[in-house]
């Protein structure tokens, strides 16, 4: 049997395949670099496009028929009183439904069925959940193309990433520390809600960030709705100057969000509009990063802190 | 060791000579001086409580440790022939390794058939020709004693082989390639006692090929399978030689508490 | 004294079945299954509302037209009822963003996976994640006002929509989901097999590509179907990009509209609830839906025996 130990051919083949190694680092770093280098040209695109119109009347006025004095008022406001009810809608559902399969579910079909769905879930387009939202929210239950309808379309769309969150936060606490809560004779749902819960806290908080930052950035299910895209008026304020204070007349109004404010601005084919396009999209940008920012800083904190 | 040609004499029966090795883990001094010899043709053990140091010595023979960071190796290992030594920061670890095979204490193959994990090492050298590969890999299995139990379902995925077939298989994937020496990092812990006793027959009678060193929390297995054996204690050196002397007459205390099982 | 308060703390009466105590945990645990069970419903219901609508369309128009017809104009007085337009331009713009994220994904995944030293990772695995995290719409945005010209100024004669820039944005935009999944996947691949590698003298490539991806080959593919999923389903930027013009064509350099694209042209209009112009973007959709569901459900099955191995 010839021997495969020459050492010269041994050595010779060695070099030749190190030299795939430093190829493929070269080609990997590139490949990064692509990425790295396309957010540097979108970001800067924006930032010069965008950053002249930038000033504190763009954030206070209603959008317009003249460019140049239109701005994201009832934008801005449109999406905070969407997230807040796509939060208020996601947050206990989500949460609820994690602890609910990571604590209490039997290893039965329905769960196997539920587990499946939420995966299933996480991968079906938004464009979707605008349709369900426009069939179900808007017309069969009658809530109009309103903030309702929107924040509850969002809120189904970002369900799967608050469960998924949830679920992986409680998981990653040890079997310990619910036996300790057992041996002190505390129930389930003691366990769960002074223990489990506050433990993993951090990592739902950012699941939840993480949804809410994909969630103000959605586009395509509240164009589904029929959101209207021209709104220079402001839904009425929840809060009242008589008893009971609060109102929630809001839900029920019509509105526009940062998203489709700019989808607007974009489509129009005057380049003055697409110059506030530039703006609103830069707004959205650093809104989005900075949500995304907090959840990846909370989480890396969260991985310093704790170990079990 | 008086004149040079005995010196070489001496050393044409050695196939590694260890010298003052020291290895740290970061600021860890794992590795305390650490002189001793492999026998060329022979099986020599190395023992120890856990954490004494013996899987990390074990791993410096074939450079395993350059694959994380932080790493650091003082001292030397020479491979005869050729006189070089290993630790140098010139020789290349993968050359090392091509040399000098390695068994794992879990078995590892790899997901693929067979016949690929045994010829994985032949393929990694640029090996393609066919009929080498075939010749190769079915005096590896032969070798190993799995030939017969696997033949017909060569292109089979090597999962589906028992924990003790797997070991076997991993044992011809190192054997493929005619290694210098053969380095067994407690290669049966995982293994059931029928397992175990088929590895170790397989041991002894890899002997006549290749020089083996063996890691092992297995005192009676050091006693059953090697010729010489070392014994090792907080990543020192404590006692080397022949292992009827090791296990029969200690020359060292501590030693021979281990033995005895006064601790350990 | 001591004798009171250990009374205090333990009083005989509750050590015994506790009615509230239990009612209350009933409780809350039928919440919980609730809200786990929505999910479920909320699939139902989806299900359900495009199969509802999609029932009445089908009603005015056969499947046959539907599958077969190369013209989609419902709008039109002469309305034609094709999926196929909106199809191919869903495969082109799919194609052309997967032939850029898939690759480039892959690369990315193994070179941290296998190959970048700890600090470059932890430098990029986040900045990819916030790539990720950026809406679509600044794609769209991005692609129409910035990357079709760069196109321009090569091929003059590319019009202003067109499937390719909107499908190169599309795979940008996809590459950190593909690169994360990928490198999840592989990181999952335990040690001792890469030792086992090493040991051999392999390198860092010949372990990467032989014995790492061979391991990690179902949550590959589940990362791939997922980065699939993701371009039938996306819409902004094929909408604001490609242009909204249904077109039979597998020429990226065209205007086309995909499904979704589809879908948004209609609802930005006026169109009235149970029109058939209505019905027909639940028909679209349900045609999106089957399509990214079947791709869903490959990819479960994957990452299911993928978790069996390990």
């Amino acid at each position: 049997m010839k021997s495969v130990n020459n050492l010269e051919e041994i050595r010779r083949i060695i070099s030749l395949h190190k030299r795939w190694d430093l190829l493929f680092m070269i080609i990997g770093i590139f490949a990064l670099m692509i990425a790295v280098l396309t957010f540097m040209a979108l970001f800067a695109h924006m930032l010069i496009d965008g950053m002249p119109r930038l000033s504190w009347d763009f954030f206070t006025s209603f959008p317009s028929r003249r460019p140049e004095s239109a701005g994201i008022f009832s934008a801005w406001v449109g999406t905070t009183l969407v997230m807040l009810v796509t939060a208020f809608a996601a947050v206990p559902l989500g949460i609820g439904s994690g602890v609910y399969l990571e604590e209490y579910a039997p290893r039965n079909l329905l769960t196997e069925i539920i587990e499946i769905n939420v995966t299933n879930l996480a991968g079906v387009p938004s464009i979707i959940y605008g349709l369900l939202a426009l069939g179900l929210f808007v017309y069969q239950f009658g809530f109009g193309q309103s903030i309702l309808a929107a924040g509850l379309a969002l809120a189904l769309l970002i369900l799967p990433v608050v469960i998924v969150a949830t679920r992986e936060a409680i998981r990653s606490i040890p079997v310990t520390i619910r036996e300790g809560a057992y041996a002190l004779g505390a129930t389930k749902w003691q366990t769960v809600s002074d223990h489990l819960l506050p433990y993993s806290s951090a990592g739902i908080l950012t699941g939840i960030i993480i949804g809410l930052a994909r969630a103000i950035g959605e586009t395509a299910p509240i164009i589904t709705i029929g959101a209207l895209t021209f709104i220079a008026f402001l839904p009425p304020s929840p809060i009242k100057n008589e008893f009971p204070y609060v109102s929630i007349e809001w839900l029920t109004a019509p509105f526009t969000v940062m998203p489709i404010q700019m989808f607007n601005w974009v489509s129009r084919p005057e380049e003055a509009f697409q110059l506030n396009a530039a703006a609103a999209g830069l707004v959205l940008v650093v809104m989005t990063l900075a949500m995304n920012g907090l959840a990846i800083y909370l989480r890396y904190r969260m991985r310093k802190n704790i170990k079990w | 060791m008086q004149d040079n040609s005995e010196k070489k004499n001496v050393s044409r029966q050695f196939k590694s000579e260890v010298k003052n090795l020291n290895f740290f883990y970061g600021g860890f001094n794992a590795l305390k001086n650490i002189d001793m010899v492999l026998h060329d043709k022979k099986i020599t053990a190395l023992i120890g409580p856990s954490g004494c140091g013996k899987s990390t010595f074990l791993r410096c023979f074939n450079r395993m440790h350059d694959l994380y960071p932080g790493n650091r190796y003082d001292g030397e290992i020479i491979l005869y022939p050729d006189d070089v030594n290993i630790l140098a920061s010139n020789v290349d670890p993968i050359e090392v390794r091509m040399r000098i095979s390695m068994v794992f204490q879990k078995p590892n193959p790899f997901p693929k058939s067979i016949y690929e994990n045994v010829a994985y090492g032949l393929r990694v050298r640029g090996i393609k020709q066919r009929a080498i590969l075939d010749e190769r890999v079915e005096v590896a299995l032969r070798n190993s004693a799995l030939w017969d139990e696997v033949k017909d379902r060569l292109h089979h995925l090597a999962f589906n082989l028992s924990g003790g077939q797997q070991q076997r298989l991993c044992i011809a994937r190192a054997l493929a390639t005619d290694p210098e020496i053969l380095l067994f990092d407690e290669p049966t812990s995982a293994l059931d006692p029928i397992a175990t006793a088929s590895i170790e027959e397989l041991i002894t009678d890899l002997k006549s090929k290749v020089t083996i060193l063996i890691v092992t929390h297995n005192m009676q297995q050091a006693a059953r399978v090697s010729d010489y054996t070392a014994y090792m204690y907080l990543g020192e050196l404590i006692e080397f030689n022949v292992t009827d002397t090791i296990f029969i007459k200690p020359k060292n205390k501590q030693t021979e508490d281990y033995i005895t099982g006064r601790f350990g | 004294m001591a004798e009171e308060s250990r009374t205090k703390i333990v009083p005989a009466g509750k050590l015994g079945y506790s009615f509230r105590r239990h009612l209350r945990e009933r409780f809350i645990e039928t919440f919980l299954f609730m809200s786990a069970v929505l999910s479920v419903a909320i699939m139902l219901a989806i299900i359900m509302m495009l199969v509802k609508e999609s029932f009445i369309f089908f009603q005015h128009v056969s499947i046959w037209d539907f599958l077969t017809d190369t013209q989609w104009t419902p709008l039109f007085d002469d309305a034609h009822y094709g999926i196929l337009p909106l199809v191919s331009g869903t495969v082109v713009s799919s194609f052309i963003a997967l032939l850029v994220a898939l690759p480039l994904g892959t690369i990315i995944a193994i070179y941290l996976s296998e190959f970048a030293p700890f600090t470059v990772r932890e430098v990029a695995k986040p900045f990819l994640e916030l790539l990720g995290g950026v809406p679509t719409v600044v794609y769209g945005y991005f692609a129409l006002l910035f990357v079709t010209p760069l196109l321009q100024a090569v091929y003059p004669e590319l019009p202003g929509f067109n499937l390719l820039s909107a499908g190169l944005v599309m795979g940008i935009m996809i590459i950190p989901y593909v690169s994360s999944m990928t490198e999840d996947a592989m990181r999952a691949v335990p040690m001792n097999l890469r030792e086992g590698s090493y040991a051999m003298g392999a390198t860092r490539f010949q372990t990467a590509i032989r014995v790492v991806m061979p391991a990690a080959f179902s949550g590959i593919a589940a990362a791939y179907i997922l980065g699939i999923s993701r371009a039938v389903g996306e819409t902004m930027v094929v909408a604001i990009a490609a242009g909204m013009q249904p077109n039979l064509t597998w020429n990226p350099m065209e205007p086309a509209a995909t499904i979704t694209a589809y879908i948004v042209q209609v609802s930005l209009g006026d169109l009235p609830h149970g029109s058939i112009g209505y019905q027909t973007i639940f028909a679209a959709g349900l045609t999106l839906l089957l399509i990214t569901l079947v791709f869903n459900i490959i990819g479960h099955v994957l990452r299911k025996r993928y978790r069996e191995i390990y």
